[in-house]
């Protein structure tokens, strides 16, 4: 990306050479090999020497690499996280200045970018890194845009010799694009001096550090674990430029959240089904094993079943059905969880049958819980 | 007078009868997949309505004679006749030419014999009184038949993988002068050329065993060349030695020699007809050898556009009886050629399942049923100035034949080859980086030959030097441009 | 000249173009991977032309998007061993192509003493070559030391 090296220019001139065998260019130019950029930019002192009125075109940048459309995709494609879309464009708009000045030649080395993800499940870590890895292809700073996701199996073995082919494979794989490691502290563990996991530690570092315009690592987890494993290996800590903190969402972000993911399913709440949702989210709030938007998603997963069951016993009990019922979704679907079912079950110990939907339905919804 | 009916006659009264009312002619017949399919160019003579001369070529290259013959009711005679069931004007003909599609049930033919396929196809019907001419486009071959073949005795990939070279064109040359050089002097060549970066050095059609050079002092100093040159680059050569013979009998004599001083590559020439090219074929495949092809005397009847065999039928007999290599054109050089047709020809050569392409005059779909490909060799008139157009035009898979262009230039031969080399080899590193290379082609050889004084030279000669004369056959459809881009 | 100081190895691709650098290498590695083939590093000190089978550095890499983890592997190799030969091998598994689509050198030993052409004559004339490399008269690993 550093303007003005190109190996052209460092081309020695042309030997006149009367064949491949003596004398010829070609044989000393495979030996001589030295590192032509090094040796190119000791000779130029780019704050001096580039005048100050240089004009760069910052517009020109900003359409053409499309970053704008990115951010906006970010900012209507997520709900809430208001404070991690403010993260992500800021590093955005670092990056793109980075860039102007880059084509200038007023940057020589290629920049960190390694980044942290904290909060907990479900908070958007991943989707955010994906859209990450789409805003640092169009800003030029990997070449492809992909993102590999990797947890502690796919990166460390379980015998002698198994991690490190495992860890260079994924970290291949990876190269070019954005390598996305989920709860990183798990790789490590510190209360045992022969888990393998330090063999990968160690490969992430140097890559870290030497591979950085192939690689960009963000690593992801709950705030306090990472904040151990980072201080439990500071090499880690110091590699990464960016940290960015994904907060909970809120009872009202979450049922935005259903709201849209219903939206795009073609799915609607009746008002009553609104209300019982948001029942529903608050005591699912505050039960353990909670996922924020992935547990709305796997909530609506449930309710759309139950509904799709509800129909079909009405059509078996002989109601035509319309296209309204085929996308509305009632109290009673949501109703139906188990979560209020163990609400009842405290407050009715034999309370089956009082129970607002049908045997059936629930019965289905709990295996399919268990299944998870 | 063939084509004149007599209404109400019956079918097997003795005596003369349209062809098209002996069942020779079926507008109705939908040829099953199993068919040979044959598309002929025909021109009738002035009396004979187009259809009428279909059938007859039909039945003259099946079961027909010229009269109705009771013998054919002891047959299932329905089987066997060739269905002529489509024509179709060629637009702007004059005299009017037709192309008629033709039918063959693969019972008319014995397995794996090309000798018995052209005895039917192109037997006896091409100096036929009806037409004034006749030329075999294309045929379709289905896969029951051509599983009946042994097919080239190694292919394309088994070829690289012998000679350990991929992802370029393969470069070689023909020793020059053809004829005279003793063979001393002829090993000279070939040593020079293959040191100097070629691939392959090529005995020339005409070179058997004449008193100047007989064909065991050759291979002798051929092959001292083509070690010599291994030792030196380390790399796999070859020399095609020609073992093209009058007999079958000295041709195995020759490759039996051939084979003995570690030669990995004889060739034959087209005149030796097809029976001892299947022959030879069998005997490379069992002896490990390649087999290259030297196309000699093919223009005589693959040129004219009226009259005569298509070569890209004659590329799809040469990959069935089984060839590594065949000369199919250069486009850009000294030798006949359409751009299209010849694009056209190592598509079929080269490609497992070909799709029919007007443009390129491919008139059927062709699956080879994963029969190896043949490589195609561009010969005659090419040089390394050339290269990009070389590239686009005929691929990778091919062996670029630079004889003038290698012993031609100035600085001696190996030099000639080493600008080839550099070439080629700049051009694919230029196409692989993704590069335009077809437009930027002259600066990246210029780029190249900086470092190179030999291609410097190369490009200093022959520059920009083509053939650009009008192609005598090219294909019927040209290609309208769809699309600015 | 043709004699055994002066030689190169001409085997694979480019052999006769200088030395490739890092970025030529990664586009090559990159044509390859765009054309869906995989990335194989092999290394060896028998130059033979008919030594087939180098030592592979490493499995294929089958699922790399970008090419610089093929280069990773390259240096990595060129590390380990930096007075072997080193090629890059993009093998295309595509049906009726299943073979190499590309093979380069991308190291090779500082210096190399080439080979030596043995005749043996046989009867009416009749010479059988055989081709030695100079190196591989001393065992693997002791070969292309400064």
């Amino acid at each position: 990306m550093a303007q003005g090296i190109t190996p052209e220019k460092l081309i020695k001139p042309p030997s006149q050479g009367t064949g491949m065998y003596k004398g010829d260019s070609n044989i000393d130019d495979r030996f001589g090999a030295d590192k032509p950029s090094e040796e190119f930019a000791q000779y130029s002192d780019p704050l001096r020497e580039i005048p100050d009125d240089l004009e760069v075109d910052a517009e020109k940048l900003i359409t053409d690499t499309k970053v704008k459309e990115v951010l906006h995709q970010l900012n209507t494609e997520l709900v809430a996280l208001e404070i991690v879309k403010e993260r992500i464009s800021e590093i955005a708009h670092l990056l793109l200045i980075d860039r102007l000045r880059r084509s200038i030649g007023l940057e020589a080395e290629a920049p960190t970018l390694h980044m942290s993800f904290t909060g907990n499940p479900g908070t958007g870590k991943t989707t955010v890194a994906r859209k990450m890895g789409q805003i640092l292809w169009k800003l030029g700073y990997i070449r492809k845009g992909h993102v590999v996701t990797a947890s502690r199996d796919d990166l460390v073995g379980q015998y002698v010799g198994h991690t490190a082919p495992k860890t260079r494979e994924v970290i291949k794989r990876a190269m070019g694009g954005v390598l996305f490691i989920d709860e990183a502290y798990n790789i490590y563990r510190l209360d045992n001096e022969r888990d393998y996991g330090q063999e990968t530690v160690e490969m992430l570092l140097e890559v870290m550090e030497n591979d950085r315009q192939d690689l960009v690592v963000i690593m992801a987890g709950y705030r306090d674990k990472m904040d151990r494993f980072f201080s439990d290996v500071p090499g880690i800590s110091s590699r990464i430029a960016h940290h960015v903190d994904f907060p909970d969402y809120t009872a009202e972000e979450l049922l935005d959240i259903g709201r849209m993911i219903m939206e795009q399913q073609r799915y609607q709440f009746s008002s009553d089904a609104e209300k019982a949702f948001q029942e529903y989210l608050q005591i699912r709030l505050t039960r353990p094993h909670f996922a924020n938007g992935r547990s709305v998603r796997n909530a609506l997963d449930r309710t759309r079943m139950r509904q799709a069951i509800r129909l079909y016993d009405a059509v078996e009990k002989g109601r035509k059905l319309t296209k309204k019922d085929l996308v509305t979704i009632e109290a009673e679907d949501i109703l139906a969880s188990r979560v209020f079912d163990d609400l009842h079950a405290l407050e009715l110990p034999s309370g089956n049958g009082e129970a607002k939907g049908k045997s059936k339905p629930r019965a289905k919804a709990g295996a399919s819980k268990a299944k998870k | 007078m063939a084509g004149t009916s007599e209404p109400g006659r019956p079918r097997w009264l003795a005596g003369v009868m349209p062809y098209k009312e002996m069942g020779y002619w079926k507008p109705d017949y939908v040829p099953e997949d199993s068919d040979i399919i044959a598309a002929f160019r025909i021109t009738p003579q002035d009396q004979v309505e187009p259809e009428e001369a279909a059938a007859a070529v039909a039945g003259e290259s099946s079961t027909a004679t010229w009269t109705v013959v009771w013998t054919d009711r002891l047959t299932a005679h329905d089987n066997y006749q060739a269905k002529a069931y489509k024509v179709i004007p060629v637009p702007n003909s004059s005299p009017p030419q037709w192309i008629a599609y033709i039918a063959y049930k693969h019972d008319l033919f014995e397995e794996g014999s090309i000798p018995n396929l052209t005895s039917s196809i192109i037997g006896n019907v091409f100096g036929f009184k009806a037409l004034k001419a006749l030329r075999l486009e294309d045929m379709h071959i289905p896969r029951e038949y051509i599983k009946t073949y042994q097919g080239p005795p190694h292919g394309i990939i088994t070829e690289r993988e012998m000679i350990n070279k991929y992802g370029r064109p393969l470069l070689g040359a023909t020793t020059k002068p053809k004829l005279g050089l003793s063979p001393r002097n002829y090993g000279r060549v070939v040593y020079e050329a293959l040191r100097g970066g070629l691939d392959f050095v090529k005995d020339d059609e005409n070179i058997n065993s004449q008193n100047f050079n007989r064909w065991r002092d050759r291979y002798l100093y051929c092959m001292e060349a083509v070690h010599r040159a291994m030792e030196v680059t380390g790399e796999v050569k070859g020399h095609y030695l020609n073992v093209t013979a009058a007999t079958m009998e000295d041709m195995y004599e020759r490759a039996e020699f051939a084979k003995e001083l570690g030669s990995v590559i004889i060739m034959i020439d087209l005149t030796i007809g097809f029976t001892a090219m299947t022959s030879m074929s069998h005997w490379a495949r069992a002896n490990g050898l390649i087999l290259h092809l030297h196309r000699a005397g093919y223009a005589t009847y693959a040129r004219q556009k009226n009259h005569g065999v298509n070569f890209r039928v004659l590329s799809k007999w040469c990959r069935l009886l089984g060839v590594d290599h065949i000369h199919a054109g250069t486009v850009v050089g000294k030798l006949e050629g359409d751009p299209n047709a010849i694009k056209g020809y190592y598509r079929t050569l080269t490609q497992d399942k070909v799709e029919a392409n007007p443009v390129q005059g491919i008139y059927f779909d062709q699956d080879w049923a994963h029969m190896p490909g043949v490589m195609p060799v561009a010969s005659g008139g090419i040089h390394a100035g050339q290269m990009h157009q070389l590239l686009h035009y005929l691929g990778e898979d091919v062996v670029l034949q630079f004889g003038g262009g290698t012993i031609g230039h100035p600085m001696g031969v190996a030099q000639g080859a080493e600008a080839n080399r550099v070439a080629v080899e700049a051009m694919i590193k230029a196409r692989n980086e993704g590069r335009d290379y077809f437009k930027e082609g002259p600066d990246i050889l210029k780029a190249a030959a900086k470092k190179n004084a030999p291609l410097a030279s190369a490009l200093e000669v022959w520059g920009d030097i083509t053939f650009d004369f009008e192609s005598t056959d090219v294909p019927d459809v040209i290609e309208t441009p769809t699309k600015v881009s | 000249m043709a004699t055994s100081t002066g030689l190169i190895i001409r085997q694979g691709t480019f052999s006769t173009l200088p030395e490739l650098t890092d970025d030529e290498i990664r586009a090559q590695i990159q044509y390859g991977i765009d054309n869906g083939w995989a990335v194989s590093i092999e290394y060896s000190d028998d130059p033979h032309p008919r030594n087939t089978y180098w030592d592979m550095w490493g499995m294929p890499m089958f699922d790399l998007k970008d090419a610089a983890g093929g280069l990773y592997e390259v240096n990595k190799c060129r590390e380990a061993f930096p007075n072997s030969y080193v090629k890059v091998s993009l093998y295309n598994p595509k049906l009726t192509k299943q073979t190499i689509g590309l093979q380069f050198m991308v190291q090779r030993p500082k210096h190399e003493p080439g080979f030596r052409l043995v005749r043996s004559e046989g009867p009416h004339r009749r010479i059988f070559y055989t081709m030695e490399p100079y190196a591989a008269e001393k065992p693997h690993g002791d070969r292309y030391e400064d």
